[in-house]
C-alpha cells in the first residue's frame, strides 16, 4: 500500500493568510495555513459553515489572492487561475445557453484544441459521469444531480493536474448525494487526479477522503489532520467508520 | 389536438363573431349611429378590399401606404438596433463608456419619441429622414436599456469558470456576457418595435405625404370613417406581423432559456 502511493508533492501552501478589506473593517478569514498535497491524493477540507473553506479553495485555484504566503503547484507559484486547475463550484455554474456537450468542451475550446479531439474528449467524460445520451440537452432540461455531473465532466475534460470541488453535492437531496459520492469515487479511481474536496458533511468526508483536514472557525486554521486508510468502497455503518466519525465530530464540536 | 385547445379556439372564434355581430346589430339593424359616423362591418370589409386597388381619395393604394410606413419604420428601427445594442453592451461592460454616455442618455431617456416630431420636421422636413429619426429616438432607448440590463445579469461564477479555463476578457464578453444578455436584448428589440410602430404612425398623422397615418388623416378630413378603420386595421396587422417575425428570430437565437427568465 505504502509503495504504490506516489509521494510527489504536487500542491504546496506556505503560511497562507487572507484578510478581506471592506469599507469599515478588515475581516481575517484565514489565519495561517501550511499544507502539502501529494499527487493523486483525495484531500477533504472539512470545517464548520462560513469558516473560510471557499476562500481557501479560491486561493488554491488562483481566483483569490493571498494576503500573506504563497501557493505552489508543481513548484510554480500560483498567481492567477489556469487550465492546470479545474474547479467544480458550490453553486450551479453551467452556461444555460450551451448544451451539455457545449459546456463540457468549453475548457478545451478556450485553449484552442481542435474540434475533433475536444469532441472525443468531451464524449469520453460525458460517458464517464453517466450522461451518455444527454449531450444535446440544455441545463434547464436536466436535474440538479445531472447538472453537477456535467460540472464534474467539464472540470475533468480540461485534464487539469488538480481538481477543486467546493461542496458540489450540498444542493442535492440525501439520496442523490449518496449516489454522487459513490460516483465521484468511481470516477476518481478510473481517472486518477489530485482532488481537493470541500464539505461540511462528516459522512461525505469520511467516505471520500485519503486525508481529512479539519478547519477551525474563522479566522480558520488547521486544527487537525486525519489520514483515513479504511478500505474502499467504504461502509457507512462499519465500526471503524463510526468510530472515526465520532472522534472527528467530537473534535469539531470543541472548535465551535 | 388536445380537447382544451379545441375549446380555446372555439372561444376565440366566438368572441370575434360576437364582436362583429354586435357591431353589425348596432349599425345596420338598429341604426344607433349614422352610417358615416360608424360604418357597418360589411362596408368596412368592402372598402378594405377596394383599397387594395383604389388610390382614391388619398393618392395611394393600401399596399403603397403600408410599404411607405414599413420602409420608414424599419429604417429607423434598424438604425436603433445597430447603434443601441452595442452601445448598451459597451456601457455595461466598460465603466468609462458608461460615464461618458450616461449624462446624455439619462437626459434623452424620459423624452417620449413623439416629442421629437416637431423638431425633426423643422430640421429634416416631412420626408423619410425626419420620420426615421423620430422612430430611431423612440426605439433606441429600449435597445440600450435592455442590453445594459442584460449584460449586468452576468453571473460572477460564470466569469470564474471562464477564468479557470484561461479565458481572456474579450472571450468573457463574447462567450459569456453577451449570451447571458441575449434574452434581455431580444426583449428590448420587441419593446423597441412596438415603440417604433407607435412613433411612425404618430409622425405620419402630424406631417406626411404617404403612409398609413397619412391615409387616415386624409380620410378624417373628408369624413371617410370606413377608410379610417381600414387604416387602423392595416396598422394592427402590420404590427402583429412584425412581432411574429421577431418571435421566430427570438426562438432561433435564444436557446436553453425562456426569453425572459
Ligand atoms: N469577497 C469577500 N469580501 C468580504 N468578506 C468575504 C468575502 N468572501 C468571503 N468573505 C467572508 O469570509 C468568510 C468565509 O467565507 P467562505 O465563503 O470562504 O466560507 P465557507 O466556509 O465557504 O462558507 P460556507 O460553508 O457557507 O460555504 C465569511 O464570513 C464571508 O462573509
Ligand atoms: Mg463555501
Amino acid at each position: 500500500m505504502e509503495q504504490d502511493r506516489n509521494l510527489d508533492i504536487i500542491l504546496k501552501c506556505e503560511n497562507v493568510s487572507k484578510k478581506f478589506q471592506t469599507k469599515h473593517r478588515t475581516k481575517e478569514v484565514i489565519g495561517n495555513i501550511n499544507l502539502e498535497v501529494r499527487k493523486n491524493e483525495f484531500v477533504v477540507l472539512f470545517g464548520p459553515g462560513q469558516c473560510g473553506k471557499t476562500t481557501m479553495l479560491n486561493i488554491l485555484s488562483g481566483l483569490e489572492k493571498t494576503t500573506t504566503g504563497k501557493v505552489f503547484l508543481n513548484d510554480r507559484e500560483v498567481v492567477e487561475p489556469g487550465p492546470d486547475r479545474g474547479v467544480v463550484f458550490q453553486s450551479i455554474s453551467l452556461y444555460p445557453w450551451l448544451t451539455v456537450m457545449g459546456n463540457v468542451e468549453y475548457g478545451p475550446k478556450v485553449r484552442g484544441i481542435n474540434k475533433k479531439v475536444r469532441k472525443e474528449k468531451a464524449e469520453y467524460y460525458i460517458e464517464l459521469v453517466g450522461l451518455k445520451g444527454f449531450e444535446n440537452s440544455y441545463p434547464n432540461q436536466i436535474s440538479g444531480g445531472m447538472k453537477q455531473r456535467v460540472g464534474i465532466a467539464r472540470a475533468y475534460c480540461n485534464e487539469p493536474d488538480v481538481l477543486f470541488m467546493d461542496e458540489p453535492f450540498s444542493a442535492l437531496d440525501a439520496q442523490t448525494r449518496y449516489l454522487m459520492q459513490e460516483e465521484i469515487m468511481r470516477i476518481w479511481e478510473k481517472e486518477k487526479r489530485t482532488v481537493i474536496f470541500v464539505t461540511n458533511n462528516i459522512e461525505e468526508a469520511l467516505y471520500l477522503a485519503d486525508r481529512i483536514i479539519l478547519f477551525t472557525n474563522c479566522p480558520t486554521q488547521i486544527k487537525k489532520e486525519y489520514v483515513i486508510d479504511l478500505p474502499r468502497p467504504r461502509d457507512y455503518t462499519s465500526d471503524d467508520f463510526l468510530k472515526l466519525r465520532e472522534e472527528i465530530t467530537e473534535n469539531m464540536a470543541h472548535t465551535l | 389536438m388536445k380537447k382544451s385547445d379545441k375549446k380555446g379556439i372555439f372561444l376565440s372564434v366566438l368572441s370575434v363573431i360576437a364582436f362583429l355581430g354586435i357591431w353589425y346589430l348596432c349599425t345596420k339593424v338598429l341604426k344607433l349611429v349614422p352610417e358615416n359616423t360608424l360604418p357597418d362591418p360589411v362596408k368596412v370589409f368592402s372598402t378594405f378590399v377596394d383599397k387594395f386597388t383604389n388610390p382614391n381619395p388619398d393618392g395611394g393604394t393600401l399596399l403603397q401606404h403600408m410599404g411607405a410606413s414599413l420602409q420608414v419604420a424599419l429604417t429607423g428601427y434598424i438604425m436603433a438596433i445597430v447603434i443601441g445594442i452595442p452601445l448598451g453592451i459597451l456601457m455595461a461592460w466598460n465603466k468609462y463608456v458608461d460615464r461618458f454616455v450616461r449624462p446624455i442618455f439619462d437626459l434623452i431617456k424620459p423624452i417620449p419619441g413623439v416629442a421629437w416630431i416637431p423638431l425633426m420636421i423643422v430640421i429634416f422636413g416631412i420626408g423619410l429622414q425626419s420620420k426615421a429619426a423620430v422612430v430611431f429616438f423612440s426605439a433606441v432607448v429600449p435597445c440600450i436599456l435592455n442590453s445594459y440590463t442584460g449584460i449586468r445579469q452576468t453571473k460572477e461564477v460564470h466569469l470564474w469558470v471562464a477564468r479557470t479555463f484561461g479565458g481572456t476578457r474579450n472571450q468573457m464578453l463574447f462567450k459569456i456576457a453577451i449570451p447571458t444578455a441575449l434574452p434581455y436584448i431580444m426583449t428590448g428589440t420587441r419593446i423597441a418595435l412596438g415603440a417604433a410602430w407607435v412613433a411612425i404612425v404618430a409622425a405620419e398623422l402630424l406631417g406626411s405625404t404617404r403612409g398609413l397615418g397619412f391615409m387616415i388623416q386624409q380620410a378624417r378630413g373628408i369624413y371617410r370613417t370606413d377608410i379610417i378603420i381600414v387604416g387602423m386595421l392595416a396598422i394592427g396587422i402590420c404590427g402583429a406581423f412584425l412581432t411574429a417575425v421577431l418571435g421566430i428570430i427570438e426562438r432561433i437565437v435564444v436557446k436553453g432559456r425562456k426569453s425572459n427568465d
